[in-house]
């Protein structure tokens, strides 16, 4: 930090009366820059506003841009959840945000459609499978591979096999359900090899029964690689004398793991899992869209991809919207409520109280 | 040193510290067979998948259909779709809004990073709480298709920019990675006269290659991948970027990107060998880059996850 107007060389600061006034009358005198303090100094300096905006208003200038987009693309459409609670539509102005002042308000008219929807229910019932299923076969896996990654001591072999796992990490939904057509579909290799022997008819892209153990063997195949970054970062943070003494103590190989490496990803692991189940609801939009007219809408519509059929291809946006605001709350209760639990467990969580 | 006794240095192993026991012969097989079949899961279908594309049409229809064990190479796929058409226009479309949004995207995100970056400075705490409290909400798909729709940038590149252009977890690695930089050095600028341009400019940025490079590459990834939103958004054929084409062309069963359609009835130009062309097209860009940029990883990621 500077040596600033109001503090002396050795830290301490002179008493807040005297400090204030010169301050102020030496910026709005001399035109001398006004220093900023930080953390609770910096609230409690009694700088008038005016001289602050003066002295900081390239930075708030620097940060317009981005707020102004923030405002546009996410803050202006939370207001648009209105139309959920009216009978949108987009015909009756020549806009569509001015289209909203004037279709009929109808209250909570589409949230009890939605009640007796079946199709939301079997939408929300596949989110529900697919993300505890995803839970249980992908979550695990990074940590898996971080820990035997970890153990390989070649610094080459090290890069090298990081670099190939995080490779799919960068492709394209698009591009990972084409290579796994070309492999698992019915025209794909395996169902080639197969049909060289003579089975024919094989074609996991379109079996709506196994389909969500292919979405998690995509989901896996793309990022668990990528995953593994953190708890490595984690696992390089363990001091090398905690294994050490627990050697020493007579721990093996597998104790060591247990009682030192694990311990110290558990912090990493909750703070995962608590994003995990905050975007619980949000299961592979992208991907479950793109396999839709393989497998069929049975199978694959998550609460999403409903909010696209009913709202983007159906027009039935008033409808789309109740779904699409009705999943966002219940998104923002589960953050809420996975980061308390994580809270209440010690643990960090992603936010601090 | 010389640069082979390095690299053999690299790949023998470091010491092992001594109270650590010796791996056991089939613990150590275990490991490396295990390893050697995650490179090879990722590896084996980019292999298939390039193998099939430099293919000649009669080894594919001979083998009757992906081609595993290269025999003879062509490079007609590439020549007849890089030759104009659907799939040329389709790349430049990608090329272009990949090089356009990021560098729009890095524009705004660093500024951004950069003015919230200064502690102390006037509405940076208000700022920074209204731009995280996006990352646990999204205002929804139907909201956001009206607002783009009325703002009229359906059918307009922009609609393929704007409402993704800013991803709050990359300015906060940004952030967390400006803040860390030494304050002296800025002090000093600052004592010589440079505003928060200048020291941004000249001395904030030349310091932070590396996190500028990854959240370049994150953010130049996003706009290359990106299909949903064209597919929304535009209704154009002609202006559809690659991977709206890559998915027209297998999801869809499309025999030939338009133009090839004729050259793939004569049977000159095989299908199959096309649809694998235009994925090679769509994967190369980010297969050469990321490796690059992989040193740099997990500091990028981690500046964010630890100072969020």
């Amino acid at each position: 930090m500077s040596l600033t107007a109001g503090s002396r060389p050795d830290g301490t600061r002179p008493p807040a009366a005297v400090e204030e006034p010169t301050a102020a009358v030496t910026a709005a005198v001399t035109k001398a820059r006004v220093p900023r303090k930080e953390g609770r100094a910096g609230r409690a300096e009694k700088v008038p506003l005016k001289v602050r905006l003066r002295r900081d208003r390239t930075l708030i200038l620097m940060t317009l841009p981005v707020m102004v987009l923030l405002l546009v693309f996410n803050y202006v459409p939370l207001l648009g959840n209105v139309v959920a609670f009216q009978d949108y539509d987009p015909y009756i102005s020549s806009n569509g945000i001015t289209a909203i002042f004037h279709s009929p308000w109808v209250g909570v008219e589409q949230f009890s459609r939605m009640i007796d929807d079946p199709l939301f229910w079997s939408a929300t019932k596949n989110t529900v499978v697919l993300f505890a299923l995803q839970l249980v076969l992908f979550f695990p896996v990074p940590i898996a591979l971080a820990l035997v990654i970890n153990s390989v001591i070649r610094p080459r072999v090290r890069a090298v096999a990081q670099a190939i796992m995080y490779l799919p990490h960068f492709f394209s939904w698009v591009l990972v359900v084409t290579v796994f057509q070309q492999i698992f579909g019915g025209a794909g290799i395996i169902a080639q090899t197969l049909e060289d022997h003579g089975w024919s008819g094989f074609d996991l892209m379109t079996n709506a029964s196994l389909f969500k153990y292919l979405v998690t063997a995509q989901a896996v195949w793309k990022d668990a690689g990528w995953g593994i970054i953190v708890f490595l970062a984690a696992l390089a943070a363990v001091s090398t004398d905690l294994y050490e003494a627990a050697a020493m103590d007579g721990a093996g190989r597998w104790r060591r793991m247990w009682h030192v490496t694990l311990p110290a990803l558990r912090p990493v692991i909750a703070l995962l899992l608590v994003l995990r189940v905050g975007d619980a609801l949000s299961v592979g939009f992208e991907q479950f869209l793109l396999q839709r007219y393989a497998v069929g809408a049975g199978a694959s519509e998550v609460l999403d991809t409903y909010v696209w059929n009913m709202g983007i291809q159906n027009g039935d946006f008033s409808y789309a919207a109740a779904v699409g605001l009705v999943k966002g709350l219940i998104g923002v209760c589960l953050v809420l409520s996975a980061n308390k639990f994580a809270h209440l467990l010690g643990e960090q969580g992603v936010y601090q109280k | 040193m010389s640069l082979n006794t390095q690299l053999v240095r690299s790949l023998k192993a470091p010491p092992r510290p001594v109270w650590e026991e010796e791996p056991s012969k089939a613990g150590l097989t275990a490991k490396s067979g295990f390893l050697l079949l995650c490179c090879l899961g990722v590896l084996g279908p980019l292999w298939i998948v390039i193998v099939t594309s430099l293919s000649p049409k009669p080894v594919i229809d001979r083998v009757g259909g992906l081609v595993v064990i290269p025999q003879g190479i062509t490079f007609v796929n590439y020549t007849e779709l890089l030759s104009g058409g659907q799939v040329s226009r389709a790349i430049m479309v990608s090329v272009g809004v990949t090089l356009f949004g990021t560098l729009f995207s890095m524009t705004v995100s660093v500024l951004a990073a950069y003015g919230l970056s200064r502690p102390g400075s006037v509405g940076h705490r208000f700022f920074l709480v209204t731009m995280m409290a996006t990352m646990f909400f999204g205002a929804g798909l139907i909201p956001t298709y009206l607002l783009v729709q009325s703002l009229g940038l359906t059918d307009t590149y922009l609609s393929l920019i704007l409402p993704s252009a800013v991803s709050v977890f990359n300015i906060l690695v940004l952030r967390a990675f400006f803040m860390g930089i030494s304050p002296e050095l800025t002090e000093s600028a600052r004592i010589d006269g440079a505003g928060d341009l200048r020291i941004l400019l000249t001395i904030i940025m030349p310091l932070s290659r590396a996190v500028l490079a990854v959240i370049s590459l994150f953010y130049a990834v996003g706009y290359w991948s990106a299909w949903f939103n064209a597919s929304i958004y535009l209704s154009d054929q002609s202006m559809m970027p690659l991977q709206n084409v890559l998915i027209q062309l297998v999801q869809k069963n499309t025999e030939a990107p338009t133009g090839l359609q004729q050259a793939v009835r004569t049977g000159q130009l095989s299908p199959l060998g096309l649809q694998m062309a235009v994925m090679v097209m769509a994967l190369i860009p980010v297969a050469v880059a990321s490796p690059f940029v992989q040193r740099h990883f997990k500091k990028g990621m981690l500046t964010g996850a630890v100072k969020g």
